[in-house]
């Protein structure tokens, strides 16, 4: 008995992990489970039987690739404007001090605080009334506007914790300010840079609120697209899509990880 | 050679000509002229704060001065970035690129250049430093004393005609450091390259330098080689930054041929006339601890030796030496340090003890100055 306990508490941490582990991937084993259902009526709520005609035919269903391809559009624009403004942005206010400072700071701050119907409703009343027209351009603006305070954060964080003697050290090597940002700065601020880009696609992606509010009649995202077939029954195709979004972000994260490893390894 | 190899041929000294660094109301570096011949190891020594660094970084163009010029090999670079100026500098916690390798961090600044040949001459620059085996580690995976000689190679491999080091072995332990001094010493003296070296350690400076650059509060005190600055301080800072001295309050009563007569701590002492940096009547009369022999009260003391009676307060044994602490007839407390050699048992703590020396070594500095200015950092 005794025993028993010396076992559980020397491997409890790893129980621990696993526990988290399973509560984290068991909704995604579902998902991945039921795209191999063929259910029987309208709702894919029920196992019925094993098939793969929703992975051979994951367009199958009117409407769902073109919503698909709109997101992917839109989170990939979304992405690179934000990255590319937040990080600048996040510059500015690591590094010089200037009037408005503190104030742009605390705005910045306030789309990941703010309530996001709010958010998304105030922003459908200002492009109303600037006589906007919703659409592609309506989203892609609203959808910069909130991934940009993330991709502030994350790269502001890391800039402030770079040593500033390093950017010096390559002036002294003879690095124009050019080179000294391209071959110092940059590279060292990169994996504050690319976590606020892969939040940005994961958060533009997957948005329903804020798009829901500011998007035209023809411009319907995936997240759309599950929302509006809920209410008839989810085609068993939008459960291959979460499935090959999710195999495809692990895939994404564990090949990044074995390459850091591997660098690390090598070096 | 070719002519990109050889500057410091071409003429690497250093002339600072009013150089000054003012932050708002605070004045980090007083206007000062300095000159560093070339090829020499000169040492910018100071506690911090003193503007040493500061002094350097003006150099090395990354501080704007307020006022003067810099000129490196008569060349005025004080509008220059750091970039365009033909320095390098080896940094505080040498500020290694944690993303690149030790091949391409040395590589840096030949490739910012458009060098051919890199290759060959990072190979060769690694092996003068004994890392060539380590080219294709990351800095993170080196010992402090080994990122230490990345840095320096890292600097050294573009030839520049001034060499700045920026408190260069702070970070490394004390037998660490003491080999890294012998060691950039041997590199000095064989590249022949002029170096710069800011420190607050006066041993560091002395072991390594021709000249050293004694700063306090934004000025440079004392200009002058080692043994010259040790010997004959020029104010009481740098009787007390340099080493330990002796300061004894001191009336200045007569002169008698090249010496001057002092009364001092309750005894008639005196001083070479050449050894007096003041026109005072007051003065502080210094002598340096290990210049003093002690003996017990009853030994004979010769003719033409300055002599205090007194008493033995404490007595510490370090070794090589014996620290005495003695109270003077007068009260002042002398420190002397005595080699173990012929130790007489009767010098023991409560002891009378006579202190003699040849006056040629002390030496008697203007008493308005603080007695006690350059002591706090001192044994730091």
């Amino acid at each position: 008995m005794s025993r028993f306990f010396t076992w559980i508490r020397a491997h409890l941490v790893v129980l621990a992990g696993l526990l988290a582990l399973a509560y984290l991937v068991l909704p995604n084993l579902v998902v991945l489970a039921f795209s191999f259902n063929k259910p029987v009526g309208k709702f894919n709520y029920e196992w019925n039987e094993f098939s793969t005609d929703a992975w051979t035919d994951p367009c199958g269903v009117a409407d769902m690739c073109q919503s698909l391809s709109l997101s992917l559009q839109v989170a990939v624009l979304a992405t690179v404007g934000a990255t590319v403004l937040g990080t600048m942005v996040a510059f500015a206010l690591a590094r010089y001090r200037f009037r408005g400072r503190s104030a742009t700071t605390a705005m910045i701050f306030l789309p990941m605080a703010m309530p996001e119907v709010v958010m998304a409703a105030s922003l459908g009343t200002l492009f109303l009334n600037m006589r906007i027209p919703f659409g592609f351009t309506t989203i892609l603006i609203a959808h910069i506007m909130f991934c940009l305070s993330f991709v502030v954060t994350a790269v502001k964080a890391r800039v402030m914790s770079m040593d500033p003697r390093l950017e010096q050290a390559a002036q002294d090597l003879y690095a124009t300010p050019v080179q000294t940002f391209l071959r110092v700065t940059l590279p060292l601020a990169a994996p504050g840079i690319a976590a606020g880009a892969l939040l940005s696609f994961a958060l533009s992606f997957d948005d329903f609120i804020i798009t829901q509010f500011n998007s035209g009649p023809t411009t319907v995202t995936f997240p759309m697209f599950v929302w509006g077939a809920s209410q008839r029954g989810i085609p068993v195709q939008v459960n291959v899509i979460g499935t090959a979004m999710f195999i495809a972000a692990v895939g994404l994260t564990v090949g990044g990880q074995w390459l850091g490893n591997r660098r690390k390894a090598t070096a | 050679m070719t002519e990109q190899q050889s500057p410091a041929a071409v003429g690497g000294d250093v002339r600072l000509t009013g150089i000054g660094k003012t932050y708002g109301s605070f004045t980090a570096v007083h206007p000062l002229d300095l000159t560093v011949p070339q090829g020499s190891f000169f040492a910018l020594l100071g506690a911090s704060g003193c503007g040493k660094t500061t002094t350097l970084r003006m150099i090395a163009g990354l501080e704007e001065p307020t006022s003067g010029t810099v000129l490196i090999g008569g060349q005025d670079v004080t509008a220059l970035p750091p970039y365009k100026r033909p320095v390098n500098t080896v940094f505080q916690s040498y500020a290694l690129f944690p993303h690149l390798d030790i091949f391409e961090n040395v590589a840096f600044g030949l490739r910012r250049r458009g060098r051919k040949d890199v290759k060959k001459q990072v190979e060769d620059m690694l092996e003068l430093v004994e890392l060539g085996q380590y080219a294709r580690r990351k800095p993170h995976q080196l010992s402090g004393g080994q990122q230490q000689r990345v840095a320096v190679a890292r600097a050294l491999i573009n030839h520049p005609q001034v060499l700045l080091l920026d408190e260069p072995l702070g970070a490394l332990d004390l037998k660490l450091r003491r080999q890294m001094q012998l060691e950039l010493k041997r590199i000095q003296t064989e590249v022949g390259i002029t170096f710069v070296h800011v420190t607050h350690d006066q041993e560091e400076a002395m072991t390594m330098a021709d000249t050293i650059a004694v700063m306090n509060g934004g000025r440079v005190e004392q200009l002058g080689a080692p043994a010259e600055l040790y010997e004959n301080p020029a104010t009481t800072f740098v009787a007390n930054f340099l080493g330990q001295s002796n300061l004894l309050p001191a009336d200045v009563t007569g002169g008698a041929g090249e010496d001057l007569l002092l009364s001092a701590a309750g005894a008639r002492l005196t001083v070479p006339r050449a050894r007096c940096a003041t026109e005072a009547r007051r003065v502080h009369l210094g002598v340096r601890p290990e210049k003093i022999t002690i003996e017990h009260g009853s030994a004979e003391v010769a003719e033409g030796r300055n002599r205090l009676a007194g008493t033995v307060v404490d007595s510490s044994f370090i070794g090589v030496s014996t620290q005495y602490l003695v109270r003077t007839e007068g009260g002042q407390e002398v420190t002397v340090f005595e080699q173990n050699m012929e130790r007489d048992a009767r010098v023991v703590p409560g002891a009378p003890v006579v202190l003699h020396w040849n006056p040629a070594h002390s030496f008697a500095l203007d008493a308005a100055q603080a007695i006690d200015a350059g002591t706090g950092e001192a044994a730091a």
